[in-house]
């Protein structure tokens, strides 16, 4: 298999995510496009893995540290949108404009 | 090894295509079902790549606990379900479009440029493996992880709960 089909499509989700960080409103789609990027980033190690045939496997063991702290990120993410939505009785982005003169 | 790229092809393609979805919808609840497919997928890739406990991994913390948790901030937001047209913020459009596209382009361009002649070589099964070099040579960012797994879990809680008690003695 060639490595750059992998590439690309990792690319190709990356900018997805970043897309949809640009463009939602409400909070918890905006940490969706976040868990894109992170996909994108663990297809790159898992892919640069296999192609440059590690012994040690590390590709594969930070894909498994990124996807431990992806979980932790969603849970304390949720918490603070929580938070926001208990004080402002809104999830949209736009509105949480507290610390905007 | 003409099969495996057609295979590829595909599942890269479906990744790509549902992750659109993921994005464009108007649909919350599509949104996150639209997440399961792009996950499952990966994790289909993951196994293309003799990388199968990592696929496991994806398919039990990802599709398992992650997107019941989205599925739980979606209900607990009150995201207007069904058809919501006030989803996307439409005056950024035309200009995330552009950014995401040109991160795209250069991204496609460094890719294509650097690893012009470089193959995969898929090596069976790596679980057991894996395991030992974890718990023998990362045991020290493996044991840090797990640390931060649990200040997490108990932030999140402090953050989220309502603080019944507090209020009770402010009362008295």
């Amino acid at each position: 298999m060639s490595v750059q089909p992998f590439l690309i499509a990792a690319a190709g989700l990356f900018s997805i995510g970043i897309y949809g960080i640009l463009v939602r409103r409400n909070v918890v789609m905006v940490l969706l496009s976040i868990e894109l990027i992170l996909n994108a980033v663990n297809i790159n190690f898992v892919v640069f893995n296999a192609m440059l045939g590690d012994v040690l496997l590390q590709g594969q063991i930070f894909t498994i540290f990124i996807i431990t702290i992806a979980a932790a990120e969603v849970g304390i993410g949720l918490a603070i949108v929580l938070m926001l939505f208990r004080n402002r009785k809104t999830a949209n982005i736009d509105e949480f404009d507290l610390l905007k003169w | 090894m003409e099969a495996l790229d057609i295979i590829s092809y595909f599942l890269l393609l479906g990744l790509l295509l549902v992750a659109v979805k993921v994005v464009t919808t108007t649909n919350v609840i599509h949104a996150a079902i639209s997440l399961v497919f792009t996950l499952a997928i990966t994790a289909a890739t993951f196994l293309l790549l003799s990388a199968e406990f990592v696929a496991l991994v994806i398919v039990l913390v990802y599709i398992g606990a992650v997107i019941v948790l989205f599925l739980f901030g979606i209900m607990i937001t009150r995201a207007p379900l069904g058809q919501n047209a006030e989803l996307d913020n439409d005056k950024n459009k035309s200009l995330a479009l552009v950014i995401s596209l040109a991160i795209f382009g250069i991204f496609s361009y460094v890719m294509l440029d650097t690893f012009d002649s470089q193959i995969i070589i898929t090596s069976g099964t790596s679980t057991e493996l894996l395991g030992e070099i974890l718990l023998s040579r990362f045991v020290f960012p493996f044991e840090v992880v797990s640390f931060v797994l649990l200040a997490a879990l108990i932030g999140g809680i402090t953050l989220a709960r309502q603080d019944n008690a507090l209020m009770d003695e402010n009362q008295i």
